[in-house]
């Protein structure tokens, strides 16, 4: 199939490049950028006059419920949501059931994701067997059968030994580590950031050192062992300004933020809204301005959806009681262009949080438009609005805290790997 | 707020009671009014009103309470109401029934009125938000959150004795972190306009930034007790030993159990209460606790006018008597 993208506004932020023109495409990758549209005979030509046209986005965490957890979300029912969004690269945290601990887990997934034939699937393997923290995962296996890191997803490592351990033997098998940093004595069963609302609304509190001594006692440990390290969904000022330090001291450390933490704050509790229960817990305004600033000064890499569908019995009780999580991959792309039309974050450092970063930090050929590259491009008309309707969400998941927001940024075509598998001309 | 707003109906009157907080002045004052005119009822040969007769109210503990759960099926008797008194704690929900399932159940059952403990903050709110329009909640405690009505007995036991709430220093003392109890009193005190609300504890027993809803912090009991007019105690638990947030009983009661000497600092004519039920010699020396200013039992006695007023009211069998005066 050879397909022209005609006169868009390409953007591509691993290039520096932003400026209207063509691309063409034959054989599912890219033949040029630019120019050389006016002669390639193309079978199918799509005009993108006014259009954004950018690389596919690469999600770096993402829940699909797959094996384990089908009523509540398959990979087929989250591949449709996420290519709505533009995303044809997918991260998916090892605490599937069973846990990504043997490879035959991480081929099922990849497999799976093949057969949606609408984007990949990138495994992170468990970093300890069953994510219990006690004795290391295969990751060499992990690593062969196609995990592109190692992970104890939302499982605190308790032990500092253990921890250590685990650091060294990914760093041995040349994987990156990605920390979701939480001292779970200090988070106990917490729900609710510990402050104001807290303490008014008498919810079980997470205060901000349970994430912030789980991110200095790893950096120390990435210090001695030097390792690459990503942290995930980091939540607090605080967390960034560590991770900052040891990007300036050389470290090679890498951050990423969830979409809510960017949008929401623990205000957004109130009234004990159950979608807003989340995890990391949405932290207060000052949080939530420091991680704004973040992806701006580098401090935080990427932006990712942390998409976590749940069935309806899952937000249905006491807050409490209620399961972590916001399905949000459908609207991580509108989201963070959000972020752009509030003047928070330029188009160019947005789409860039989305695609070439969050690439790196997988170590993935993914994110960039460069000629004889596969060819996952995504089409954004900026001028659509539309306003969220939780019961229209493609993903299985419903648990949006977004209900009934207005945003703008429609995704009007997908390409994976020069296969058209989204489009949208309403 | 919309957290609050759930409790009223479009005319501003009382529908669920769930929590003291965003209430206005006036509806609290009502309350006590009301309660003030059931306070006789208990006296009389016959303590009965019709108010609700052909009413049907579910107790419906997912805890166990001996007292608050009296007091309330008390108070729905005297009101002529049908009771009904679910201990969920050994049922329904030991079975894996949801929260949500059991309400419906007990909707189909054609009742009128829930009166809900349970131990997860939000539960009450949860079921108002989820319940056919014509059935009532009472919060008769949700986790840490909020017991309203225990709130509002003890304002009404406060007035009783003090009459004019706006020149009064109240201390709240004890575990004010896992305290419904203290959040509700925090809340009307503050609504009602008492002159200053201390709370008393350790750092260990405050929950953060417990100085945004409006109180003074005191780590020391004769600093925090010093001319105050009324003293609330709070009754420890014995899991906060285990769960280190305190070092032994003999060490709480050394340093925050109430005493005559300690209560010297306060004034004279203060009053000394306590939710229940008390740890004599734990939170409170037994001389205190029945003392000549302990105003304890009649908190109890109060608690079923009270109780008998905000069902009363939700149940839109009363005519607005702050109105009235107007």
């Amino acid at each position: 199939m050879r397909i022209l993208i005609k006169n868009g506004r390409i953007i591509d932020p691993a290039n520096q490049l932003d400026k209207i023109g063509d691309i063409c495409i034959a054989d599912g990758r890219i033949v040029s950028i630019l120019k050389g549209g006016d002669d390639f005979t193309a079978e199918e030509v799509i005009v993108a006059d006014g259009k954004i046209v950018c690389p596919g986005l690469v999600d770096l965490s993402a829940r699909l419920r797959e094996p384990g957890q089908e009523f509540k979300a398959t990979i087929a029912s989250e591949s449709m949501a996420a290519v709505s969004s533009g995303i044809t690269s997918i991260c998916c945290p090892p605490d599937t059931q069973p846990a990504i601990d043997t490879a035959a887990v991480a081929e099922l997934i990849q497999q799976r994701a093949e057969a949606t034939s609408k984007l990949r699937i990138f495994p992170l393997g468990a970093l300890t067997h069953g994510l219990k923290g006690e004795h290391l995962a295969e990751m060499h296996a992990l690593k062969r059968a196609g995990c592109v890191g190692v992970s104890n997803a939302c499982m605190d490592i308790a032990n500092t030994d253990v921890l250590r351990h685990a650091m060294e033997y990914a760093h041995s098998c040349d994987l990156t580590v990605h920390i979701q940093a939480e001292d779970h004595f200090l988070s106990r069963n917490g729900v609710a950031h510990e402050g104001v609302i807290s303490t008014r609304l008498g919810l079980p509190p997470i205060p901000e050192t349970a994430e912030t001594i789980a991110v200095a006692r790893a950096l120390l440990l990435v210090e001695q062992i030097g390792g690459r390290t990503h942290f995930c969904r980091v939540s607090s000022a605080r967390s960034i300004a560590l991770i900052s330090d040891a990007k300036k001291a050389g470290l090679p450390v890498t951050a990423d933020v969830g979409i809510c933490h960017l949008h929401l704050t623990d205000m957004d509790v109130d009234g004990y809204n159950t979608n807003c229960h989340l995890r990391p817990p949405l932290r207060d305004q000052r949080d939530r301005e420091a991680l704004c600033q973040g992806i701006l000064s580098g401090s935080i890499d990427a932006i990712c959806s942390d998409h976590q569908p749940h069935d309806e019995d899952a937000k249905a009780s006491p807050f409490s009681e209620t399961e972590a999580g916001a399905s949000t991959i459908e609207l991580l792309l509108p989201l963070t262009l959000d972020l752009v039309s509030k003047k928070k974050l330029s188009l160019t450092e947005a789409l860039s949080s989305l695609t070439n970063k969050p690439a790196a930090i997988l170590g993935i050929d993914a994110g960039t438009l460069s000629p004889g590259r596969a060819a996952d491009i995504v089409i954004i008309d900026m001028e659509k609005h539309f306003s969220v309707d939780q019961s229209c969400l493609i993903s299985a998941g419903k648990n949006t805290p977004f209900n009934g927001w207005e945003l703008n940024g429609v995704v009007t075509n997908v390409f994976f790997s020069g296969q058209a598998v989204y489009q949208n001309n309403d | 707020m919309t957290s609050n707003n759930i409790q009223l109906d479009n005319n501003g009157r009382l529908k669920h009671f769930l929590t003291t907080e965003g209430l206005n002045k006036n509806l609290l004052l009502n309350i006590l009014d009301h309660a003030e005119s059931f306070a006789g009822v208990g006296d009389r040969a016959v303590k009965k009103v019709p108010l609700l007769r052909g009413k049907t109210i579910v107790n419906l503990f997912f805890e166990p309470s001996t007292r608050t759960r009296t007091t309330f099926e008390l108070a729905a008797k005297r009101l002529s109401a049908d009771v009904l008194n679910i201990n969920i704690a050994q049922s329904a929900t030991s079975k894996g029934e949801s929260l949500q399932d059991t309400l419906r159940t007990l909707e189909a059952m054609h009742c009128d009125m829930f009166v809900v403990r349970h131990g997860s903050s939000g539960a009450a709110h949860f079921m108002a938000k989820h319940v056919s329009p014509r059935i009532r909640i009472i919060n008769a405690g949700d986790g840490n959150h909020a017991h309203p009505t225990q709130a509002m007995l003890d304002m009404f036991t406060i007035r009783h004795h003090k009459k004019d709430f706006s020149r009064l220093k109240v201390a709240i003392v004890g575990d004010i972190m896992h305290s419904r109890v203290a959040r509700s009193e925090i809340h009307a005190l503050t609504t009602l306009g008492v002159n200053e609300v201390r709370v008393i504890a350790p750092l260990t027993l405050l929950p953060a930034r417990v100085e945004t809803l409006g109180v003074h912090v005191f780590h020391e009991l004769e600093a925090g007790l010093e001319d105050v007019d009324v003293v609330i105690m709070l009754r420890l638990q014995r899991e906060r030993m285990r769960s280190a947030l305190l070092p032994s009983e003999q060490e709480y009661f050394h340093n925050y159990g109430l005493t005559e000497k300690r209560l010297q600092v306060a004034k004279d004519d203060a009053i000394v209460m306590h939710p229940g039920p008390i740890n004599r010699g734990v939170e409170i020396d037994t001389h205190v606790a029945d003392g000549e200013r302990s105003v304890i039992l009649q908190q109890v006695s109060h608690g079923i006018a009270v109780r008998m007023a905000v069902m009363a009211m939700s149940m839109g069998s009363l005519v607005d008597k702050q109105e009235e005066k107007t």
